[in-house]
């Protein structure tokens, strides 16, 4: 079985006001000099038998193309054995 | 004029936007997002609600559903298609439109009655508006802030396809107090507020919302 790690990040330009939410409430608990937070999304994906050839690349591509969205997301992948 | 509403699991307007249809002059098709006959439609409107849950992103879901299938490359074929809010998020997760709806800038899910103005009159389904026309109809989303890169949003200005403009306040934190916006053909047009809202005195805050689905009927018997 192989194990896929897709993190899901707002590109650095894109707005995340759910991370400057979480930014102010660091604040309020009493976290000084937070100075940015941005959140992000984390896809798990088990899959049975070895991911490689074309089942690897094509993961690869719904990971960009359904897990993110390239107007506003990057994406990295790595796959665990 | 026949004009398809599709429904998706976990739309919500798609009553109004067939009652929007008929009190215009059309005729609404029930369209089913499971399959992908469009049953010779002259025109669709994908309507509000949180398709599939809106899990993942608003319309990433809906994007790759079978009815779409047919609908990408009809709409790239010149089919006009509205999309209305959850609608117009999947026409963007679609790539028919640029850009993306994101969180409002407020985190607040926001529903008033809008002012926009009508920027663009050119395009197949705001024809009978006047340019510069300014209406009220209402607005109702949790994501609507408009965003894309300046490369695209200085694009999509420069080729005059901000097709409505939010006045008065920017309910969302758009780009541009961008409300809605139109490929460059001009069939494909996305709006974030609910003209299907505003089509009868009785329960909409006007009859604004009346001219984008009579400006379809009005551009197709002019195309025949």
């Amino acid at each position: 079985m192989a194990r896929v790690i897709v993190d899901v990040m707002l590109k650095p330009e894109i707005l995340d006001p759910q991370g400057r939410a979480v930014q102010g409430a660091l604040g309020r608990l009493g976290l000084d000099g937070v100075k940015d937070v941005r959140q992000g999304k984390q896809f798990i994906v088990d899959i049975d038998g070895d991911l490689e050839g074309d089942r690897l690349a094509l993961m690869e591509k719904l990971a960009g193309e359904l897990l993110s969205n390239p107007v506003i997301e990057d994406f990295t992948m790595r796959v665990e054995a | 004029m026949r004009i398809g509403v599709v429904t998706f699991p976990g739309t919500l307007d798609d009553q109004d936007a067939a009652r929007a249809v008929t009190i215009a002059g059309g005729e609404p098709v029930a369209l089913w997002h499971g399959d992908d006959d469009l049953k010779g439609v002259d025109a669709v409107v994908l309507p509000g609600g949180f398709s599939y849950g809106d899990y993942l992103r608003c319309g990433a879901i809906s994007r790759f559903a079978p009815v779409m299938s047919s609908l990408i490359p009809a709409a790239e074929g010149g089919l006009p298609v509205l999309g209305i809010c959850n609608g117009f998020q999947v026409l963007c997760e679609s790539h028919l439109l640029p850009g993306a709806l994101t969180r409002n800038d407020s985190l607040h899910f926001i529903c008033r009655d809008q002012r926009l103005r009508i920027e663009r009159t050119d395009t197949m389904w705001t024809g009978d508006f006047t340019d510069g026309q300014e209406i009220v109809v209402p607005l109702k989303n949790g994501e609507g802030c408009y965003v894309a890169d300046e490369r695209t949003l200085d694009e999509i200005e420069g080729e005059g396809r901000v097709i409505a403009r939010y006045l008065e306040v920017n309910p969302n934190g758009s780009r541009r107090d961008i409300a809605g916006i139109s490929n460059a053909r001009g069939n494909v047009v996305g709006l974030m507020p609910h003209p299907e809202h505003a089509v009868e005195a009785l329960t909409g805050p006007s009859v604004d919302g009346l001219g984008f689905f009579t400006s379809v009927l009005t551009s197709l018997v002019g195309t025949r």
